[in-house]
C-alpha cells in the first residue's frame, strides 16, 4: 500500500535502476530489497507520525530532485574549488562529493600512521565484509525507520572510518561533504564508524553546498564506541537555505566508553537532526550537545534518544538554539532509563531565544525511568532577551545591539567551548559572532557567495 | 567670560519641572534640581515617592513617558540622547537591583563598555595590558574577590558582592555624574564602609555625585552639601547635610505634615 504517490515513485527508481544498484556489495544489496519493501509498507513520515508532529517533511520530498546512481565523473581538482579556510586546522581529509567519495588518487582508502582506516564506505564493504557485517544495519534498524529504510534501500557510497584497537590519532578526521550539481540532487550516502576497544580519535564534519540547487540528503550513519574508546564528534551544518538534510545517526556505545558529539547547525533549509545512543554497558559516558542558529524560514529539528540499558552511565544533553525571523523547529530529547540501568545519571536541557513574535519552538524533553536508584533531570527553556540586562549593558554605554549581541554570542558559547579541536572552535567562535551579527558566515572560499 | 557662562560651566545637571508618568500614572510631578560639578546630593524620601523613577529618567530607562519639562546636562538636552550616549557623555546609574547577565563574563562586560567609551572619545580600544591593570587597582578599591570578575556578570553575586560590584564598575568607567540608587539597601555595615570609601575616593572637583536612599545612615559615611526630600513626587524640602538627621529623628510624617 503506498501512503503518498511519491513513495510508489520510489519503489519505481529503485526497480529502474537495480542493476546499477547491484554493483555493491553482497551486503549492502542483500539489504535493498527488504528496505525498499519496508519504506514502501512505512511511507515517509508525515506529521501523523508522533516523532514528526511538527517537522513536515512532505514539501521537501515533493521537489524535483535528480538521482546519480552512479559516481560522477569530475574534471576538475576538488581541492581546486574547495579548500577548508579554518586557518592552522591540521587533519586527515576526507571528500565526500554528493555523498560519494573522492580522492585526489586512486586510492579508496587510506591506512594512517596510527593504524587507522579511512576512505570509501563501498570500498569498504567489500574489503573488509566480516567487520562490516557486524554492525551494517546492526546499529541502525530500517524496521520501524522509513528514512533509514530509504537510506539502506538506495545506498551506494559515503564514508568509513576504522580506529583499529589502542589506536591513538594524534589529528581529527576531517569529512568534507560537498553538495555540487548542475540540478536538484537527492542525495543518500552512509557513514560506519568504528572505534575499537582504547581507540582515541576526533571526528569533524562540515556540510557545504556549492551550487545554488535544491539538495534533499538523507544520510545515515552508524557508530560503534567500543570499549574504552573514546571518541569526538563534530559536526558543523552548514549548507545553503535551499538544501535540506536529514541526518540520521546511530551510536552504540561499549563498556567506559565516551561519546562527545557535538551539532552546531547555521544554515540550511530544513534540517533534522535523529540521534539516538545505545549505552550498551555500564559505566559510559555520553555527551551530546547542540546549538542551531536560524532566521529567514528555516526549520531545525532534532530529536535525540538516549538508551541508558546498562547500569552506572552518564548522559548529558545540552541543546541551545536562538531563532529569528520566522525560523522554527523543534527539540525532542527521549532518555529511556531501563529497569536493570541503575545508577544511571541522564541530564537533559534545551534552551532557546526567539528574537521575534513569529519565530515557534517546540520543546519536548522527557524521560522514561523503569529502574529506581537514578539521578534524571530534564528542563527546557523559551523566551526572550531580558530588556533590564540589555538597559543594564545600555547604562554602562554598550549600544543596544551590540548589547544583544553580547548576550546572545554568551548564550552560544556553552556549547561552542565544548569543541575540544581548538583550530576549529576559534572558526566556530567567528562564524557564530558573524551569523548572529546577520553578516554571511558561510565559508569565504564557497564559490556561490549566495544570500539565501 | 560672563555670569551666565560661568554658571552653566558649573552646571553639571538641570532638571525643570519634570513630570513623568507610568502606565498613565503621574509619578514625578515637576522636579526642579541643580548639580553642580563637584557636589554630593542626597535625595531621601519615603517609597513610592518617586526617588527611582527620578533615577531611571536621567538614566534613560524608557518606561518612564516624560510628560513635561527638560533635562540639562552639560550643556546638552539629556532626554535626546540614548541610554548608552548618556553613559559614554559620564551618567552612570549605580542599580538598586544589580541585573544578572548569564554567560557574559565580567571582563567582556567591562571591556565592551570601556571600549565604546573610547571610541567615543575618539580613542583606540584599550590594550590588554592596561585593561588588566586597571581592572585588577579598581578590584582593590572596593574589595572585590578577584574571582569574581571571570564570572558572568552579577550571576551568583551576594547582595553585598553585586553593590560593590557597581562601584567598581563606577571606578572603571569614572563618571561624571553617578547617580547611586539605594546603593546601601541589603549592605551590612562593613560592606556600606568599603561601598562608601569607594564612592569617596572617586570623588573630585570635576565630578558630581547624587545618593538615593531611604536612610540616613549611609549618609554618616558620604557626607552630602545639599539634601532633598522627595516626597509624592516633588522636591518639598532641600537644605544641608543636617536635613538628614532631622529627617532621620523626626520621620517621614514629619515631612507630610510638614507639607500638608
Amino acid at each position: 500500500m503506498n501512503k503518498y504517490p511519491i513513495v510508489s515513485d520510489f519503489a519505481n527508481i529503485f526497480q529502474n535502476n537495480i542493476e546499477k544498484l547491484d554493483k555493491s556489495s553482497e551486503i549492502i544489496s542483500r539489504h535493498r530489497k527488504s528496505a525498499i519493501d519496508k519504506f514502501s509498507d512505512l511511507g515517509l513520515p508525515s506529521r501523523k507520525n508522533e516523532k514528526y508532529k511538527h517537522t513536515n517533511l512532505l514539501p521537501i520530498f515533493d521537489d524535483k530532485h535528480n538521482f546519480y546512481f552512479e559516481k560522477q565523473k569530475i574534471d576538475f581538482q576538488l581541492d581546486d574549488i574547495f579548500s577548508c579556510d579554518i586557518p592552522d586546522i591540521d587533519t586527515d581529509t576526507i571528500i565526500l562529493l554528493n555523498g560519494w567519495y573522492y580522492s585526489a588518487n586512486d586510492e579508496k582508502l587510506t591506512t594512517l600512521p596510527s593504524g587507522a582506516i579511512i576512505g570509501s564506505f563501498d570500498e569498504a564493504s567489500k574489503k573488509f565484509p566480516e567487520l562490516f557485517e557486524k554492525h551494517y544495519s546492526k546499529i541502525a534498524s530500517y524496521e520501524n525507520d522509513s528514512l533509514v529504510a530509504l537510506n539502506t534501500a538506495f545506498v551506494q557510497d559515503g564514508l568509513f572510518l576504522y580506529f583499529p584497537k589502542n589506536a591513538v590519532l594524534e589529528k581529527p578526521i576531517q569529512i568534507i561533504n560537498i553538495l555540487l550539481s548542475e540540478e536538484a540532487l537527492f542525495v543518500q550516502h552512509r557513514n560506519m564508524i568504528i572505534a575499537e576497544e582504547n581507540s582515541h580519535a576526533k571526528v569533524v564534519v562540515c556540510d557545504h553546498s556549492l551550487s545554488p540547487h535544491k539538495f534533499l540528503t538523507n544520510s545515515v550513519t552508524e557508530g560503534f564506541v567500543g570499549k574504552n574508546a573514546f571518541l569526538d564528534y563534530f559536526k558543523i551544518q552548514n549548507e545553503h537555505n535551499e538544501a535540506s538534510q536529514i541526518s540520521s545517526v546511530f551510536f552504540q556505545q561499549e563498556k567506559s566508553s565516551t561519546l562527545n558529539f557535538n551539532t552546531i547547525s547555521l544554515h540550511g533549509g530544513l534540517i533534522r537532526n535523529n540521534i539516538n545512543v545505545l549505552l550498551n554497558d555500564e559505566y559510559c559516558e555520553n555527551n551530546l550537545y547542540g546549538l542551531y542558529l536560524t532566521d529567514k524560514t528555516q526549520h531545525i529539528s532534532n530529536y535525540t534518544v538516549i538508551d541508558h540499558a546498562k547500569p552506572n552511565c552518564v548522559s548529558n544533553q545540552v541543546f541551545k538554539g536562538v531563532l529569528d525571523d520566522f525560523a522554527n523547529g523543534t527539540f525532542t530529547g527521549k532518555v529511556v532509563v531501563r529497569k536493570e540501568a541503575q545508577k544511571t545519571k541522564a541530564f537533559q536541557s534545551n534552551k532557546n531565544i526567539l528574537l521575534t513574535d513569529i519565530t515557534k519552538i517546540h520543546s519536548q524533553p522527557h524521560l522514561e525511568i523503569y529502574a529506581d536508584d537514578v539521578k534524571c533531570s530534564h528542563g527546557a527553556t523559551v523566551g526572550q532577551l531580558d530588556e533590564n540586562a540589555i538597559f543594564y549593558c545600555q547604562s554602562r554605554g554598550i549600544p543596544k545591539h551590540e548589547a544583544r549581541l553580547l548576550m546572545m554570542f554568551a548564550f552560544a558559547n556553552e556549547i561552542v567551548k565544548k569543541i575540544t579541536v581548538e583550530p576549529l572552535r576559534e572558526r566556530i567562535d567567528d562564524l557564530v559572532n558573524k551569523r548572529l551579527r546577520g553578516e554571511l558566515s558561510r565559508c569565504n572560499n564557497c564559490a556561490l557567495n549566495c544570500h539565501s | 567670560m560672563t555670569i551666565k557662562q560661568f554658571q552653566t560651566k558649573n552646571t553639571m545637571l538641570k532638571i525643570t519641572n519634570l513630570h513623568a508618568s507610568i502606565e498613565g500614572k503621574e509619578i514625578l510631578k515637576g522636579i526642579n534640581l541643580e548639580i553642580k560639578a563637584g557636589e554630593v546630593h542626597a535625595i531621601m524620601g519615603p517609597n513610592g515617592s518617586g526617588k527611582s523613577t527620578l533615577a531611571s529618567v536621567i538614566a534613560g530607562r524608557e518606561y518612564a513617558n516624560i510628560t513635561e519639562g527638560k533635562i540639562q546636562y552639560i550643556g546638552k538636552d539629556l532626554l535626546d540622547m540614548l541610554p548608552e550616549e548618556r553613559a559614554r557623555e559620564g551618567i552612570f546609574l549605580g542599580f538598586q537591583y544589580p541585573i544578572e547577565i548569564p554567560g557574559v563574563s565580567m571582563v567582556n562586560f567591562m571591556k565592551s563598555a570601556i571600549n565604546e567609551k573610547r571610541k567615543h572619545n575618539g580613542q583606540e580600544p584599550i590594550k590588554a595590558a592596561a585593561f588588566l591593570k586597571m581592572m585588577r587597582e579598581k578590584k582593590a578599591f572596593v574589595e572585590l574577590d578577584s574571582q569574581l570578575a571571570n564570572r558572568s556578570v552579577n550571576e551568583g553575586f551576594s547582595g553585598g558582592e553585586k553593590k560593590r560590584n557597581e562601584i567598581f564598575q563606577m571606578a572603571m568607567l569614572e563618571p561624571k555624574l553617578s547617580i547611586l540608587d539605594e546603593t546601601d539597601s541589603g549592605l551590612d555595615i562593613d560592606a556600606l564602609r568599603i561601598v562608601a570609601n569607594g564612592v569617596n575616593k572617586l570623588k573630585s572637583p570635576e565630578n558630581a555625585t547624587v545618593v538615593i536612599t531611604h536612610y540616613q545612615r549611609l549618609l554618616d559615611y558620604i557626607v552630602p552639601d545639599v539634601v532633598h526630600v522627595l516626597y509624592d513626587g516633588k522636591i518639598v524640602k532641600t537644605s544641608g547635610k543636617e536635613l538628614a538627621l532631622e529627617l532621620e529623628e523626626k520621620g517621614y510624617d514629619w515631612i507630610k505634615n510638614h507639607i500638608n
